[in-house]
């Protein structure tokens, strides 16, 4: 073999390598993030058991009854990993144009989504349901503000990726991260979804779920 | 993985020492912290054994002081110096030069997760300085009490401890994925799971615990930092605390403390697993032998860490839970003593009719044995529910768990210092010292917990400053506790012989061999001792054997390292083939 070929040969099974391990260090963090989560459902529905308890949707007048204001911002994460989804397929495929404008959008759709959960946030403390007022509200406020947090640790990864895209980059080169960037997206998504149904339960709902589950 | 791909070899010293991607620095960074915050530690026992051996003799010590030493003690002792040494000191150093691998597979974040390590402890240590001193709730930290007045430190003091675990379990998230991902992805060609040394199994399935029950202690440090800070009431109930009626309602308790034994059981073994590791290899190396039961042994390790997740609640038995409850709990807490006692038995088969070498790192692996054995079988007395009522507040629990999870460990922590010291460092210790600081430690720690076995049968309640009007305490206790304090400084003040030993040593001591011990696993195989940037030079080993070839009939030497093929191994006599190994 000659020394061109040795080092192509090199190159290939150190990118394999480096692609397999970030792959698995990827699954390893969601794995950890979604024991994260799964202990704070428990806590929420344990917590549900008391008799202080408020549901933030169990009546009319209360703020998450009927909450359009969470089912834009969940459209607009759905708009994000939909986005990063064509970016995927897009670079898979070669075609800068269309993967770097979905990309953008992906990133564009995941921002409007927090600056939506922070006015969530305003309004709900407008209208008096306040972090410590009832536990309710207190998950609500700690579950959010987490998620949002993981959402933002992974637009820091988006923004690295952005700027490649905006010197140029191949392709190829960032292919294998826009492809991650979109499995970690869709796991917050789906994230976000069981957090929208917990949040949004009725009392009756955290009763059952707890008679379910022995509590 | 080639060389090059490796991260580029730090030209600086700040870059090579202090901002470091290498797994061994940034290993040594991790350990030496953690050996600093253990110190500390130790000053906080010593404070506490003053007040109990000669009270009120120590104007400083007062009941305040006391909870505070206790709380700090504890803490630093179980996260900040075992929990930190294993795996960020023990794990960085081992899994890639074992595995044979250049790195870690994430350098960066793993020297992040140092960094991150390193501000949790200086939050930590920052309480000491904050108004009403650091916390003084117990190391468990229940609510309410630890964030009411009353208890020392429940305004800035439990905030710092909170802020400062947080921080260490984003480090521990850090240090975790790399060594999970290192083990699954970064093994040498050959390096099949089933031929890993044990250390890194200890090291791998402790990890993965670590990953997923830190988050417990996540959850329930952040909700309490909030009931703390923004009134929510997570863990705290309608209150009347001085006298005054409190903002909160209806919290609960009991959910802080099953979320802290969720996260609380599995450390026990977060601790544990690398220990068990360590000693194996410990144990087969100085006995010449291989490990006995090499499959029975990670799969023992693969139990215990599974099962470790469903024996919280043994922590909980005075809690007032339901008594099928604590049934399961206490049929969970006897299983799990399945697995590990068939590591035990194993040690002890790996050492019967070997070729015992009583090197120090060998004595420590005997000790280990020794004291786990009798801290575990203190463990079966507590497990179940109608013994464990009874002594539970006593001292009886103090000396099971000390000589458990505090003893044990660390002699293997001590035993696995010596026994990678001259691979670390490129010298050799001291053999006079290393053998007196096994003595005096191991001798010692029996004077100190033995007699505590006794006061806690004798019902002396722990976590009590003083036990002034105890009729039913005999004088004899006094006695006994001043003997304990006593030897427990004195045990104290010779660990002095080891961190005078390595200092001494690592610029004085006689040069090592690049394997001293003759030990088979890769990381005595390294072309350069101490190994050199990428551990391997321009090509990375290959394996074709396990760990464990130890006096192999027909092979000249009673070793033959992993990354030596059958063809090559040196025969005892040419024309006689080797027999009963792994190929």
């Amino acid at each position: 073999m000659s020394n061109a070929q040795a080092q192509i040969e090199l190159a290939n099974w150190q990118q394999s390598f480096q692609r397999r391990a970030q792959r698995t260090g990827l699954r390893v963090f969601m794995v950890v993030v979604s024991a994260l989560f799964f202990l704070f459902t428990v806590a929420v529905i344990t917590r549900s058991q008391y008799s202080d308890w408020q549901s933030l949707a169990e009546q009319p007048w209360q703020p998450l009854f009927d909450p359009w204001q969470l089912w834009l911002n969940t459209s607009t994460l759905i708009g994000s990993s939909l986005a990063l989804q064509w970016a995927r397929q897009s670079s898979a495929k070669g075609q800068y144009r269309s993967a770097a404008i979905a990309f953008w959008l992906a990133g564009g759709c995941a921002l409007a989504f927090l600056f939506g959960q922070i006015w969530v946030w305003f309004t709900l403390a407008s209208l008096g349901y306040v972090v410590g007022a009832n536990p309710a509200n207190s998950f609500f406020y700690v579950l959010t503000a987490l998620h949002g947090l993981h959402l933002l640790g992974g637009l820091l990864v988006w923004s690295k990726i952005a700027v490649k895209l905006m010197h140029k980059t191949p392709l190829p080169q960032l292919s294998f991260s826009i492809e991650l960037c979109s499995v970690y997206w869709h796991f917050l998504l789906v994230l976000w979804l069981l957090l929208f149904m917990l949040l949004t339960s009725s009392g009756e709902t955290f009763n059952a779920i707890a008679n379910f589950c022995g509590f | 993985m080639a060389y090059s791909d490796s991260h580029d070899a730090p030209k600086s010293f700040f870059y090579r020492y202090i901002w470091s991607q290498d797994h061994k620095v940034i290993a040594i960074q991790y350990s030496l912290t953690a050996i600093f915050m253990g110190l500390v530690g130790m000053l906080m026992s010593w404070f506490m054994r003053l007040q109990l051996g000669f009270p009120d003799e120590f104007d400083f010590v007062t009941p305040s002081a006391y909870y505070q030493f206790m709380t700090m003690h504890g803490m630093i002792m179980v996260i900040y110096l075992l929990t930190a040494l294993f795996l960020g000191g023990f794990g960085n150093y081992l899994i890639p030069l074992m595995v044979g691998a250049r790195d870690m597979v994430f350098p960066y974040l793993n020297m992040l997760s140092f960094w991150f390590y390193f501000l949790s402890v200086l939050v930590l240590m920052a309480s000491f300085f904050v108004p009403g001193g650091p916390t003084g709730a117990g190391w468990t930290l229940y609510p309410p009490q630890a964030i009411l007045p009353g208890t020392p430190g429940s305004d800035w003091g439990i905030i710092t401890m909170l802020t400062s675990l947080v921080i260490f379990i984003v480090a521990a998230t850090m240090g975790g994925l790399n060594y999970v991902t290192t083990v699954l992805q970064a093994r040498t060609k050959g390096m099949t799971l089933m031929r890993m040394p044990l250390s890194v199994w200890g090291i791998f399935m402790a990890s993965i615990m670590a990953l997923l029950a830190f988050p417990a202690l996540f959850v329930s440090g952040l909700m309490m930092l909030l009931d703390k800070t923004l009134g929510t009431s997570f863990f705290m109930p309608a209150i009347v605390s001085m006298g005054q009626q409190l903002d909160f309602e209806g919290g609960s308790p009991m959910l802080f403390q099953h979320l802290f034994w969720f996260f609380g059981h599995p450390e026990v073994y977060i601790v544990a697993l690398p220990a068990f590791g360590i000693v194996s290899d410990l144990i087969s190396v100085h006995a010449r032998k291989n490990i006995f039961g090499y499959k029975m042994m990670v799969w023992s390790i693969v139990a215990i860490g599974a099962m470790s997740f469903v024996v919280w609640a043994h922590h909980m038995y005075v809690s007032g839970m339901n008594p099928y409850f604590g049934f399961f709990f206490a049929t969970t807490t006897l299983i799990i003593a399945v697995p590990t006692a068939i590591k035990v038995y194993n040690w002890l088969l790996t050492l019967w009719r070997g070729d015992i070498h009583l090197t120090v790192p060998m004595l420590f692996a005997v000790g280990f044995i020794s004291t786990f054995v009798i801290g575990g079988l203190t463990g079966l007395f507590l497990g179940n529910v109608i013994v464990d009522i009874p002594l539970s507040d006593t001292y009886f629990v103090v000396a099971h768990f000390h000589m458990v999870m505090g003893i044990a460990p660390i002699m293997v922590v001590f035993g696995g210092i010596y026994h990678w010291f001259p691979k670390i460092s490129g010298r050799m210790y001291n053999e006079a010292l290393g053998q007196m600081h096994f003595w005096i430690t191991f001798v010692g720690t029996y004077l100190i917990y033995f007699p505590m076995h006794y006061i806690g049968f004798l019902g002396v309640p722990r976590r009590y400053y003083a036990y002034d009007n105890y009729d039913f305490i005999p004088p004899s206790v006094d006695d006994l506790n001043s003997f304990i304090t006593v030897v427990a400084i004195v045990v104290g003040v010779s660990q002095l012989l080891l961190i005078y030993n390595l200092a001494r040593s690592t610029f004085k001591g006689e040069k090592a061999d690049a394997n001293p011990w003759q030990a088979t696993s890769l990381e005595w195989q390294t072309p350069t001792t101490p190994p050199g940037h990428g551990n391997w030079g321009p090509e990375q080993p290959k394996v074709y054997r396990w760990a464990y070839d130890f006096s192999v009939p027909g092979a000249k030497h009673d070793f033959i390292p992993q990354n030596i093929p059958n063809e090559d191994v040196p025969l005892a006599q040419e024309g006689q083939p080797l027999k009963g190994i792994d190929t």
